[in-house]
């Protein structure tokens, strides 16, 4: 039916609108909305070519799945978006495999019936795809809601077995072309890309997080693209790339922004040789400061940079942080915050967090913007980071991080460390910039130090 | 599928993704959460091959099953995904 077509064609449009629109802050919310309503129109489009016998069971589907994702939609919280985002990723990689599961058992029956090629190997792609993107996110959303410990877990041999397990993926797909995909073949795909989505992010440490996640959501376009070719489908393959390139440029720039190739993070395992190299280093010596002090550093600043990291996400500091920001404007104290690329556990969670605390989003500056303004700046507060703005990746060629863009927090008159403890950073690292005579540590939970803090300067 | 109607899938899938990097090429990083969580929710297109899926007549056949999981797995990435892209958007305020 050509109306469906048509309809097919508007909903693409509209999903590139939508994008589009998210290119400035002001539109994107109704870009959002653009592109929910090309998904109605692909649906509305679908069910006109739905038997109407089928229409019951279908809607209750519908039902099940809006209720479950509006219910976790609303309940999350901001601090947890990013494992939010990679478990309903997980699941459209899910949905990908059982499509094309579902197809190729129409399409044989269970029975030895010719597909053609190219159905074959769509259907093989959208299998490998998809299930390494449901397994690879479920294994990124237990690390990062710490069921399972986002340490790098690795082990011997484990890239052998990665390798002799694609091989195996690689030969059965070519015996399944050469002869006929059956049952048994389309099993053994499906168990050996479920296991390399596990065995691939199980060595990738929780600050490697954001590269992961993008590169999940890049799958998840891709196996929705492949799943287009298995039904000949061009909204499905439109979206699909959209979706899919918006990964892979989330992945450079997260990359870019740790210095490391994506090869390298993916190899995972970082931070945890180094350790024992860095630990025959000079000792730093830090100094303490305590609340009172702070609160006085605060009140003789004219200019304050906030450098929030994955810590104070945990500590769920952002509110006490706009507390003390409005205390700040009020003394017209010029105030902003410095975001880091790889700053939290996927791109741009801290500028969510911040907005949630109702921080206005033109005081939260990017990296190279705001780095040549530390050196005039009169206090630095870092909350919760602690690789980001280590000197070493510029001083020490010997460091891991040696020559990722860092902020340059150490620039600035006095530097505040807000940390619980003296622990290091993902990277293993000692932070050069604890011992330089600049900086001064405030040891202490994050929400409740600050809220001392705010505390203390509104008596000043 | 012939060889011609491949082809024409080959087209749309190189502008596609072309445009793609285009345009998100110049999301400013404030929005790349949202993007991402945004385009998750796209992604959940997959929803399409899932209610055909379900077409399938007969409880019995394996095909309506896996169908119907799909329908329920993609309706989740979908809605949820909108839903707290929205929500999150909603907060992106200038004072």
């Amino acid at each position: 039916m050509i109306l469906i077509q048509v309809l097919y064609l508007i909903a693409s449009v509209l999903f590139i609108i939508g994008i589009k629109m998210m290119n400035k802050t002001k539109e994107a919310r109704s870009g959002n909305l653009v592109s929910s309503v090309g998904m109605l129109i692909a649906i509305i489009a679908t069910l006109m070519q739905i038997n109407i016998v089928s229409i019951l069971e279908i809607f209750v589907c519908i039902a099940i799945g809006s209720a479950i994702g509006l219910y976790y939609a609303y309940k999350v919280e901001m601090t947890k978006i990013p494992e939010m985002v990679s478990l309903f990723n997980g699941f459209g990689g899910m949905a990908s495999v059982a499509v094309a599961v579902s197809d190729f058992w129409l399409k044989t029956n269970g029975t030895m019936v010719q597909m053609g090629i190219i159905i074959t190997i769509s259907i093989i792609l959208s299998v490998f795809i998809g299930a390494i993107t449901f397994t690879g996110s479920m294994v990124a959303f237990l690390k990062l809601n710490g069921k399972i410990t986002g340490n790098p877990i690795t082990f011997k041999g484990q890239h052998l077995i990665n390798l002799i397990l694609l091989l195996v993926f690689i030969s059965a797909s070519i015996f399944a072309l050469v002869n006929q995909l059956d049952t048994s073949i389309i099993i053994i795909l499906t168990v050996i890309s479920l296991l390399l989505g596990v065995l691939t992010v199980l060595p990738i440490g929780g600050a490697d997080m954001p590269v992961v996640i993008s590169l999940l959501n890049s799958y998840s376009g891709m196996a929705a693209c492949a799943t287009g070719f298995i039904l000949n489908n061009n909204v499905l393959i439109v979206a699909g790339s959209l979706v899919g390139a918006s990964g892979i440029i989330l992945t450079q720039i997260m990359c870019k922004a740790m210095n490391r190739s994506l090869i390298n993070v993916l190899l995972g395992g970082f931070g945890q040789t180094i350790t024992k190299l860095e630990a025959d280093g000079p000792e730093i010596i830090v100094k303490e400061v305590g609340v009172e002090e702070a609160a006085m550093l605060f009140d003789g600043a004219s200019s304050v940079i906030v450098v929030p990291g994955y810590g104070m996400a945990v500590a769920q500091a952002q509110h006490v942080i706009r507390e003390l920001y409005e205390l700040c404007e009020k003394r017209n104290i010029d105030f902003k915050f410095a975001i880091h690329p790889v700053a939290g556990r996927m791109p741009g969670h801290m500028n969510v967090l911040l907005a949630e605390a109702n921080i206005s989003y033109d005081k939260l500056v990017e990296m190279d913007q705001i780095n040549d303004e530390f050196s005039n700046t009169d206090l630095v507060l870092v909350v919760g980071a602690n690789d980001v703005v280590n000197p070493a990746a510029h001083t020490n060629p010997k460091s891991p991080i040696y020559g990722m863009p860092i902020l340059n927090a150490s620039k600035a008159r006095t530097v505040i460390v807000s940390k619980r403890s003296m622990g290091k950073g993902y990277a293993g690292v000692e932070n050069e910039l604890f011992g330089y005579p600049n900086c001064l540590m405030l040891f202490g939970d994050a929400k409740q130090t600050i809220a001392k803090l705010v505390m203390e300067l509104k008596e000043l | 599928m012939n060889i011609e109607s491949l082809i024409i899938l080959l087209y749309v899938l190189v502008l596609a993704s072309y445009l793609g990097f285009e345009l998100i090429a110049k999301v400013p990083p404030t929005l790349h959460t949202p993007l991402m969580s945004g385009s998750n929710a796209i992604s959940g297109i997959t929803i399409v091959g899932a209610l055909l899926a379900c077409n399938e007549q007969g409880y019995t056949t394996l095909s309506k099953w896996l169908g119907m999981l799909a329908l329920v797995l993609a309706v989740i990435n979908v809605v949820g995904g909108y839903a707290v892209t929205d929500r999150m958007l909603k907060m992106f305020k200038k004072k």
